[in-house]
């Protein structure tokens, strides 16, 4: 303990605090008793343990704080104490998600994997891979990314920039709306609007299911996330910077183009990789109106295609003992490859953007 | 070649709101008009009609004319953008494209209306950098962001990228209120230089800058809060500042209003 000088603003000023290492003590003794006397000497089990010792040394904390320092700091140590636990518990799941993913996922990591379909594989065959499936997330999500990323900037353009009473307001709604359409939903749409009624017309007269027409349901899932965060985006870029462009007799359009829309692409970028992620996630419209597939097909306009996720609904369904192996790489690659694509679409929109 | 400039009955709208009523004034080639006033009182509406920015506000509208050189900027054969080519402005607040740099933040404005050659730019980056007296400051840093200035460093970028793309007019609103005084003086020099070349409009809340900078002066004012601003007064910055003919005028100058 520090010592206090007993003068009149040295007193008022200075507070006792305790020590820094202090709550590392506590959470050793708490760990101490929690794990070590109940999860061993009472053989309570871990989760009891660490909830033990939690709240011993929350509690510990608490009552040693309100003794040494005074109620307020001892409020202080609680809060921080409650809003890191909240933190740590919200990671836990992710970790645990992202453990789990790559020690299975690195069984199949091999060669295989990334260079062959599961044509010819049957149950009890011990190879296999996904690059038909791949091939397939690839050229679904990527022509869904043509579609919707200029169709849903000029919506977000429209509502921002032009749009006026009446048509932007019902255009706001249905976006919103979109926004709750659950995913089967958007898959038997395509299917019943694209498979049976459109693509007879193109061949013979039969239902055709296509990659393309997996693009479909995927931009109708994207469509409105996009609108949406580009929406918001624009709204933040101030008003200030399209006066100073319009008093330059810049005309509007290009104002939009060259100063509006560069100073909210990071967030644009954003909003297309969280519907891109979502997008290469979802399962059940792939399966409707795609029809899953074991060979490699790389034309997403004619014959059945699969998806990753797909293959790994798939794989973890089949009765195989090769099968949950490769459904966790395919999980693996599924994770890594939204990563991926999130960390290089970040670094092209930072490119733009001026360094300090 | 600067431009004279007649607004004829001017009253400009927001949505319903009558926010100035029937201005009219005539302002010289080559000269620096102030326009003071207490807040509210539709300066900064009155600047933003003369290169129609005013209609930007969703719902705003201006009712009479502007003359330019003898054209009405309002009539209907008019091209926007041509107009606020010929009449540039700079904002109270500076604010410079965020995502370019100071080079690019200069021949915006050229570089959006189509040109391209790069010589081209160069120069006229340079002599507007020198006309706004911000050169020797950032002539090292040209590919640095514009944002990365000090304020008045930037509000001096603003009007090299104003009058980049060689205006007649140039209207500036309330240049100085973020600035400090050593800022503040380098922007006024700077209206005396710009003067010999343009039409100068500034609106300002400091009497000592209206009546160091400006060769006329243009008082605004307003009944009561609700009620449409009205031009009082408008003659030489000598006569009003010294002998102003009305009392509303004087009130306000010398502080007892406003
Ligand atoms: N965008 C707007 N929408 C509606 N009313 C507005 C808008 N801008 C200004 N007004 C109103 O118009 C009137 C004149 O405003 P203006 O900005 O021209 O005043 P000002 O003389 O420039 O004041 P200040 O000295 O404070 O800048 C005010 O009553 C103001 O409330
Ligand atoms: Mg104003």
């Amino acid at each position: 303990m520090t010592t206090l000088t007993i003068t009149d603003t040295g007193a008022q000023l200075k507070a006792r605090r305790l020590p820094k290492w202090a709550p590392w003590a506590i959470g050793a003794a708490a760990i101490a008793v929690g794990l070590g006397g109940v999860t061993y000497a009472a053989d309570g089990g871990p989760v009891i343990g660490a909830i033990v010792a939690a709240l011993l040394y929350f509690i510990a904390l608490v009552v040693i704080s309100t003794a040494v320092e005074g109620a307020r700091s001892a409020k202080n140590r609680a809060a921080s104490a409650l809003i890191g636990s909240a933190f740590v518990l919200a990671l836990l799941p992710l970790l645990s998600v992202a453990a789990t993913t790559i020690s299975r996922g690195l069984t199949r990591l091999d060669g295989d994997f990334f260079y062959r379909s599961m044509n010819g594989i049957t149950a009890f065959d011990a190879g296999g891979g996904a690059y038909h499936a791949i091939l397939g997330t690839l050229e679904q999500v990527g022509i869904a990314v043509l579609i919707t990323v200029p169709l849903g900037l000029s919506g977000a353009i429209y509502i921002v920039e032009y749009g006026r009473g009446r048509l932007a307001k019902w255009i706001q709604f249905f976006v919103d709306v979109m926004t709750g359409i659950p995913s089967i939903v958007a898959g038997l749409f395509v299917l019943s609007f694209w498979v049976m009624i459109i693509s007879p017309l193109f061949n013979d007269g039969r239902p055709a299911y296509s990659g393309f027409a997996a693009s479909l349901a995927l931009s109708v899932l994207m469509l409105p996330t996009i609108v949406r965060s580009a929406e918001e985006m624009l709204r933040l870029v101030p008003n200030s910077l399209r006066e100073g462009a319009y008093a330059l007799g810049i005309p509007k359009w290009r104002a939009i183009l060259k100063i509006v829309i560069p100073t909210a692409l990071p967030g644009i970028v954003t909003g297309v990789m969280l519907a891109v992620a979502r997008a290469a996630g979802e399962t059940a419209p792939v399966m409707l109106v795609a029809g899953g597939a074991f060979a490699i097909n790389g034309n997403p306009f004619s014959g059945q295609q699969t998806s990753l996720s797909l293959f790994i609904y798939d794989q973890a369904g089949t009765a195989s003992q090769y099968a949950p192996a490769r459904a966790w790489t395919a999980a693996l690659t599924l994770v890594a490859l939204v990563l991926l694509f999130t960390v290089v679409a970040k670094l092209i929109a930072r490119r733009s953007k001026l360094t300090r | 070649m600067a431009k004279r400039i007649e607004a004829d009955n001017v009253t400009a709208y927001y949505g319903n709101f009558r926010a100035i009523d029937s201005v009219s004034m005539v302002i010289e080639r080559k000269s620096v008009t102030a326009l003071i006033g207490p807040s509210g009182c539709g300066k900064s509406t009155f600047l933003r009609s003369i290169n129609r920015m005013h209609e930007v506000i969703p719902g705003a509208r201006v009712e009479g004319s502007i003359n330019v050189d003898g054209h009405n900027v309002y009539d209907k054969d008019v091209d926007v953008t041509a107009v606020r080519r010929m009449i540039g402005m700079v904002f109270q607040r500076p604010n410079p494209f965020p995502t370019m740099s100071i080079f690019d933040n200069v021949v915006a404005g050229l570089k959006l209306q189509g040109v391209r050659r790069k010589g081209e730019l160069q120069v006229a980056a340079e002599k507007a950098l020198r006309g706004a007296n911000l050169w020797e400051e950032v002539k090292d840093r040209l590919d640095k962001p514009g944002a990365g200035l000090s304020g008045g460093q930037q509000q001096r970028l603003c009007i090299a990228r104003a009058i980049a793309v060689e205006p007649q007019v140039v209207l500036m609103d309330e240049p100085c209120s973020a600035l400090d005084p050593i800022s503040t003086l380098a922007i006024e020099d700077l209206i005396g230089e710009l003067k010999d070349s343009y039409t100068i409009v500034i609106v300002t809340h400091n009497m000592q800058q209206a009546a160091r900078v400006s060769d006329k002066t243009a008082f605004f004012s307003l009944e009561k809060t609700g009620e449409p601003g009205r031009l009082v007064e408008y003659d030489d910055t000598q006569k009003i500042f010294t002998n102003p003919s009305e009392k509303r005028t004087e009130d306000y100058i010398t502080g007892r209003f406003g």
